[in-house]
């Protein structure tokens, strides 16, 4: 086998990710670093240009508070995030963001993003909390601000960098090690403290085409769980492990249906032209007090549209035809209401050009015209992400000045947004409990905790221990699988079929139709049972260990062998997750047959624990508790 | 497959410093092939369509076709990216649709690279406890909003 050189950098503070979080946190964390003289460095397994969700672009920035509008409070955006929840939320995560985020938006208008102004210079709104943006190059403006903060600080970042495993000197984090995709090195990066900021995961479940279109999940294929691996094998307790995102978008291709929902106010409905938010609403009192307050929470949504799936009703419809038509009718004249109709067009498209490039070419390629006929919309497979409108994450430590006498002990612990391992703090969609924070919300959790992380620097200036033993093994174990190709390769006359290894991409397989079988994806439109999550846990284990055996042929097949193994501990995370929950809270995101009702007992958070060397998990139920009330 | 490159207009990158396309894609898809000097997406199942490959390509080299697996043949929508905008041109299977062409703006009154991070407003304070992050509180405020926000609100 190639030889690999090993590259130690060592640093105070180290971002793993350059995603929304990541860049937040660079350009935060140089501002107060530079004050106090340390380094940061930030690694990303792509280029942060174009690196993470936010990748293609947005057509929204989905969390603006507006705070000096005067016409939302803290309290408004937190009850809106609670009950979407359905009751699961960490408030005082929610507020720190929300109080925040307002300014995180106005750096980037300043930094060169185009937000929609209105003739009197006020932002458009989307809905309530969403602003319409130009947002092609999003991620290019806000890479290239934490670029710059990082070169002004003396900061540096890597990438093309693919963090594999958390360093650890007993429980406290000491940095993280991985591998170059592109040549034959090893990295360590020894710190102070680590920020985890890797984004959510996809893939985990099977999506539903399962041909060439397989990467087109509405989540980016190219996040696949490190921050959930880095976070459980490094020891921390993780938080709302059983909740997946599935969000309703148009078919297929997964364009966005917020702008016709929110901007164009578009009903969607059965083929029978039945609105199932209408039809369906005595199921709503099933699900009370969620169920009845506005906007009916996402997960409720999803489960009215599903019911009439199940009954055959489909296909489900977004009207786009009938919304532009009804706010053409508002025009005073023809002329306007044609100048009108061209505006919408184009915001139309602009929405899929600027984040679903798709979609685009699907309504091109099946003679769509928006304002003509309707769309399909479905609902996606199941996401793992702690922003946008999923919750599962680290659970991480609330900042101290927004806490209770009652939620103090529970919540905080010295730190804002450090996990419960020292010295590694996360942010975006690797901290759980503290739902829509979308890109901006994840931005400014990146900044919260980045000032967190440098102040526990400055509180504990010890230079990292990390043991060389621990380097060498994990080295070891990360290039196993191109170690096992090279010396059973001989073995077979076909690569892909060979008794020794496992390519990647059947791992990956596997792991679907596992998932997507026991735990509730797409085939049993999201119901699972006891029965079936023990079941899929049996050949989850199987799976676990076989992982060993993955093959790998070359440095990207490497990459894909280590995104499987964060895929399979996010996945273990969750189906015991769902287990340990007894009863279903989130009828449309999944629903346990054998316990299809919502119980006040487990009004409650499910965490768990993850312990490395004895392989073992431990459940545990913790308090929900407002600071609202 | 959902990328692909127009090999006369590929030049391999010759003259840059790195090959664009295998720099930009986030997901490690483009290579470029050493015998060829060609550019090709090397696993088209695992492509997002994203078209940061297409958009960075110093030719117009990179074009996307959609899935295979369910979209009908015949359609396109192409981009050309600039510092300050992009152009859209989408071309339906029908071709009795006129190609509908779009440009949206990418940036607004920062120059490319220029993105100045810090001092845009003053901090509030120095205190690395204090929940006041950079330029807060008067970052929390714009220009024409009613209500000034002085410090970090709490409940
Ligand atoms: C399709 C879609 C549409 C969305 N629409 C909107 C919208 O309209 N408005 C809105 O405000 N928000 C929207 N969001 C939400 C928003 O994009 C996310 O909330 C935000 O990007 C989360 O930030 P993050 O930093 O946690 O993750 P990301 O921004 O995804 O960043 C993850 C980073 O981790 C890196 N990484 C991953 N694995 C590794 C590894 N092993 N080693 C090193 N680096 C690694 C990635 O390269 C990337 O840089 C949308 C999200 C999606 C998926
Ligand atoms: S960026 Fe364009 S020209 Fe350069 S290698 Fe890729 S396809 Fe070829
Ligand atoms: S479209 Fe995006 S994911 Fe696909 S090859 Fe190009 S850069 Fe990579």
């Amino acid at each position: 086998m190639a030889d690999f050189e090993t590259v130690t950098v060592e640093t105070d503070l180290l971002i793993c990710g350059g995603g929304m979080a990541a860049c937040g946190a660079a350009v935060e964390a140089a501002y107060w670093a530079k004050k106090h003289g340390l380094k940061v460095t930030v690694v990303d397994k792509a280029a942060m240009d174009r690196s993470g969700a936010v990748a293609m672009g947005l057509s929204a920035i989905n969390q603006y508070v507006d705070l000096n509008s005067g016409d939302n409070t803290l309290k408004d955006y937190v009850d809106y995030v609670r009950n979407d929840l359905m009751g699961i939320t960490r408030e005082d995560l929610v507020v720190n963001i929300a109080r925040h985020v307002d300014s995180t938006v106005h750096l980037f208008e300043k930094w060169g993003l185009p937000i929609w102004k209105d003739k009197e210079g006020k932002y458009v709104h989307e809905g309530r909390w969403q602003l319409m943006i130009n947002g092609e190059s999003y991620k290019v403006i806000v890479a290239e601000a934490a670029k710059n903060a990082l070169a002004e600080a003396d900061g540096e970042y890597f990438e093309r960098i693919f963090i594999t495993h958390p360093l650890m000197n007993g429980d406290k984090c000491v940095g993280a090690i991985g591998f170059s995709v592109r040549e034959n090195k090893v990295y360590v990066f020894k710190a102070k403290a680590t920020l985890v900021a890797m984004g959510g995961a996809v893939h985990v479940f099977k999506p539903r085409s399962t041909g060439e279109g397989f990467g087109r999940s509405w989540y980016p294929p190219f996040n696949s769980g490190a921050s959930a691996f880095f976070t459980i094998y490094g020891g921390a307790e993780m938080t709302c492990q059983e909740v997946r995102f599935i969000p309703v978008r148009f078919k297929d291709a997964y364009g966005p249906v917020g702008a016709w929902f929110l901007l164009f106010k578009s009903i969607a409905t059965n083929a029978q032209g039945e609105n199932y938010m209408q039809t369906r609403r005595p199921e709503l009192d099933n699900w009370e007090p969620y169920g009845k307050v506005k906007p009916v929470p996402a997960n409720l949504r999803n489960y009215l549209m599903l019911l009439d799936v199940e009954e055959g009703k489909s296909p489900i419809f977004m009207q786009t035809a009938d919304a532009i038509k009804a706010i053409a009718d508002k025009a005073p004249d023809e002329k306007a209401a044609k100048k009108k109709l061209k505006e919408l067009e184009a915001e139309a498209w602009e929405d899929f050009l600027d984040m679903t490039i798709s979609q685009a070419i699907l309504w091109a390629a099946t003679n769509v015209e928006p304002e003509k006929r309707a769309s399909e919309i479905m609902a996606c497979d199941p996401y793992f992400i702690g922003s946008h409108s999923g919750a599962s994450g680290a659970w991480v430590s609330g900042p101290e000045d927004v806490q209770t006498g009652d939620t103090k002990n529970e919540y905080f612990w010295g730190y804002p947004n450090m996990t419960t391992v020292t010295g590694m703090f996360a942010a975006g969609d690797a901290s759980g409990a503290s739902s829509h924070k979308f890109s901006s919300g994840s931005h400014t959790e990146g900044r919260i905790a980045a000032k967190a992380a440098v102040s526990f620097i400055v509180d504990n200036n010890a230079a990292p221990n990390v043991d060389q033993a621990q380097v060498d093994e994990l080295t070891e174990t990360i290039l196993k699988p191109l170690e096992t190709f090279e010396q059973h390769k001989g073995a077979t006359t076909d690569p892909d079929i060979n008794p020794n290894y496992i390519r990647p991409k059947q791992y990956m397989y596997r792991l679907q139709k596992i998932m997507d079988e026991y735990a509730g994806g797409v085939s049993s439109q999201f119901k699972t049972s006891d029965k079936l999550l023990e079941k899929g846990m049996e050949l989850l284990a199987f799976l676990e260990e076989d992982a060993d055996q993955q093959a790998a042929q070359n440095l990207h097949e490497l990459m894909r062998c280590w995104e499987n193994v964060h895929r399979t501990y996010q996945a273990d995370a969750h189906v015991r997750s769902m287990l340990f929950r007894e009863e279903t809270r989130w009828p449309g995101y999944y629903f346990r047959s054998d316990k299809p009702k919502m119980d006040d007992d487990w009004l409650a958070f499910c965490n768990c624990k993850y312990d490395k060397d004895a392989n073992e998990w431990t459940m545990s139920k913790k308090p929900v508790k407002y600071i609202t009330v | 497959m959902p990328s692909f490159v127009i090999p006369d207009k590929c030049d391999g990158c010759k003259a840059l410093d790195k090959t664009a396309c295998q720099h930009i894609c986030p997901n490690d898809l483009m290579v470029l092939d050493n015998d060829t000097m060609k550019a090709y997406n090397q696993d088209p199942q695992m492509c997002w369509e994203c078209y940061s490959c297409v958009k960075i390509c110093p030719t117009q080299a990179i074009e996307v076709r959609g899935y295979a697996d369910f979209v009908p043949l015949g359609a396109s929508v192409t981009a050309l990216r600039s510092t300050e905008d992009i152009m859209w041109t989408v071309q339906f299977r029908d071709k009795n649709v006129k190609p509908k062409r779009f440009k949206f703006p990418i940036r607004r009154g920062v120059e490319e690279g220029k993105a100045q991070p810090f001092d845009h407003y003053p901090t509030g304070d120095e205190d690395l406890k204090s929940p006041t992050l950079m330029c807060e509180p008067d970052g929390l405020n714009t220009e024409i909003g009613p209500v000034t926000i002085d410090k970090v609100l709490t409940l």
